[in-house]
């Protein structure tokens, strides 16, 4: 089977890929003079619609329809936030998106701005990303002096601002409430929805927040038509009416125990094993996998060796598409950021690694999260330590079930994000679990790391 | 006597256009005063809220969510800010033990500062350099691919004699 040649990573590899003039050489902005020359903003919303492009940021909505969420004829100003936070752990597409082919990004967020009549948009990028920072800031000044940004762009009658806001280690900045409070200057706490932020956003305004990669997406359905990004990925199950299907490249990120941890674009839809072994270099040191995560902790994780139902197969077959993970147990496709761990890893030390982050990352809203992560991570501290009770594992899935939006006891996703990997890494390793308390192993990593730090 | 000087009181200024409300600028000011005071104290607080026609207790409200922030003169920021990253995949590929070198060659612990002033040490979530485990930020740039010999030598290069 021929090699899938890359569209959204592409130009990654050019010597100066990050400036305006070799991206101009290779065709790039055409595409948006174009649309601001010959095409209506509600046609381009129409075409991102009908490409079924869905977000890559982690929930899988669809974006050109999450786009017509828009009021209608409202005075305005729109805003769009680019969602440069990227702090799912283990995921680092957009960073390399951003460092190595900035303006591919820009023109998606030139075309996003346009459909949706936006004049600014606010591109918030975590502090961490400080050398994406800098090559976006560059390409951004480079397309104001080329005319490509700014008023009255090419005679259009368009305006747009864009402007990059740093914000400063908080992965709850990442949610798009979450996102919206802190870039008003405000405790990044995430609002209720409804009302969703396409009615009341940013300012109390109209706004639409859309990822790095969905934006890169944009640039390329708008200039290579629907038919190619359909031409690649899954199309719906046509038993489930309300599949959306899986269209288009996807970038996947392999880390963890493997030899190459790289980021790879493909067609969605490859298989676990197909990524890791054929693209991840399988597992490092001639090791065997016991248990990856398929799209960032928040979605849980997959038992490498557990057949499917009336199959063969493993977990480790599964298609990592938008609705494989979930076939398996896990939240869903999340960033699809896969981390590979080997069967010399114990599950314990995982589990503490996961349960840190989120009661560390927890905003405190809300109490079963801010509490409930906590509890989750003081339990499995007291495992690691050697210390665990035989009740430990039904109270740990016991919170997990419980806390987070679709249990309906959150105002956010970061605690359904929490309580995944818990609950998948304790129904699928439990007895790897109840040996290490029976026996009362201790970790070696069992010293605490200090809480107190600067995130 | 003003903390912050008009050049800074300016850099702050100039945020102010790109927004429709001022309150916006708040994490922006943070960062400015940060990076060159090393902190951002009581006294910076309302100077930064007179700019911002805010209340102090707003700007310390925004603060204090993000524990990125130094507090005070005795917390404030070595010259250069460590942070080892010990998210997942960082983990799998020796973060922690990277830490644990990291402490005992500076001696110090995540959070501290050396006593010349020169590192402070933290760990970081995940910073995104996956594909160059266990990585490391200096500041806001990435280093990855960082075992402890490299890691001792990056001290070397920040002035840092070991402890």
């Amino acid at each position: 089977m021929a090699d899938f040649e890359p569209v959204l990573l592409a130009r990654i590899n050019k010597p100066d890929s990050h400036r305006l003039e070799g991206y101009r050489a290779d065709g790039g902005y055409a595409t948006f003079e174009r649309a601001l020359k010959e095409r209506k903003p509600e046609e381009v919303v129409t075409q991102v619609k009908d490409s079924g492009l869905r977000g890559r940021g982690g929930a899988g909505f669809p974006t050109g329809l999450k786009w017509t969420f828009l009021p209608k004829d409202h005075p305005g100003p729109i805003y769009l936030c680019v969602n440069a936070d990227e702090s799912e752990p283990c995921t680092y597409n957009n960073r390399i998106l951003m460092e190595k082919d900035p303006h591919q990004v820009l023109e998606g967020i030139m075309l996003a701005c346009y459909a949706i009549k936006s004049p600014t948009a606010y591109f918030y990028i975590r502090y961490e990303y400080g050398d994406a920072y800098r090559i976006l800031q560059a390409a951004i000044d480079e397309c104001y002096s080329a005319g490509l940004l700014g008023t009255n762009i090419q005679g259009s009658g368009f305006n747009l601002d864009v402007f990059l806001h740093r914000g400063a280690g908080a992965y709850i900045c990442g949610e798009e409430t979450g996102l919206i409070e802190s870039l008003e200057g405000k405790r990044a706490w995430p609002r209720i929805k409804p009302p969703f932020p396409a009615i009341e956003g940013a300012f109390r305004k109209p706004t639409i927040v859309n990822n790095v990669e969905t934006l890169a997406c944009v640039t390329q359905i708008v200039r290579r038509g629907n038919d190619w990004f359909k031409s690649l990925g899954v199309p719906p199950d046509p038993k489930n009416p309300r599949d959306a299907g899986s269209y288009g490249p996807k970038l996947y990120t392999i880390a963890g125990h493997v030899e190459r941890p790289v980021c790879v674009e493909l067609p969605m839809g490859v298989t676990l094993r197909d990524l890791v072994e054929k693209h991840g270099g399988g597992v490092w040191k001639g090791r065997k996998a016991k248990s990856v995560n398929p799209g960032g902790l928040s979605m849980g994780f997959v038992d490498v060796n557990a057949k499917l139902k009336d199959s063969d197969l493993t977990e480790y077959d599964i298609p990592l598409d938008f609705n494989g993970p979930g076939k398996v147990g896990c939240l869903g496709l999340g960033t699809a950021a896969v981390t590979v761990i080997d069967d010399q890893t114990s599950m314990v030390d995982v589990l503490h690694n996961v349960c840190q982050f989120f009661s560390h990352e927890s905003c405190g809203q809300c109490t079963p999260c801010r509490e409930g992560t906590g509890w989750m991570l003081k339990i499995v501290d007291r495992m690691r330590r050697g210390l665990g009770r035989r009740e430990d594992l039904d109270i740990l899935v016991d919170v997990a079930d419980r806390i987070g939006i679709m249990p309906g006891t959150t105002i956010c996703g970061l605690a359904d994000g929490a309580g995944w990997p818990v609950k998948t890494a304790i129904r699928k390793f439990r007895a790897e679990f109840e040996d290490a308390i029976r026996q009362g192993e201790r970790s070696k990593y069992a010293k605490s790391l200090t809480v107190v730090g600067s995130h | 006597m003003s903390v912050l000087t008009e050049d800074l009181k300016n850099k702050i200024k100039a945020y102010l256009p790109r927004y429709p409300r001022k309150q916006a600028v708040t994490l922006p000011a943070l960062h400015l005063v940060h990076d060159e005071l090393r902190h951002v104290s009581s006294e910076a607080i309302v100077e930064i809220a007179e700019l911002l026609d805010l209340h102090p207790a707003e700007v310390q409200d925004t603060m204090t969510f993000y524990q990125f922030f130094k507090e005070t003169e005795q917390d404030r920021l070595g010259d250069t800010r460590v942070w080892v990253c010990r998210g997942l995949a960082c983990m799998l590929r020796g973060a922690y033990e990277l830490i644990d070198h990291c402490e005992h060659r500076l001696g110090v612990k995540c959070g501290e500062r050396t006593a010349d002033g020169k590192i402070t040490l933290e760990f970081a979530e995940c910073i995104g350099a996956c594909d160059g485990a266990p990585a490391v930020l200096l500041d806001d740039k990435h280093v990855m691919d960082v075992t402890p010999e490299k890691a001792d030598k990056l001290f070397e290069s920040l002035g840092e004699r070991p402890a």
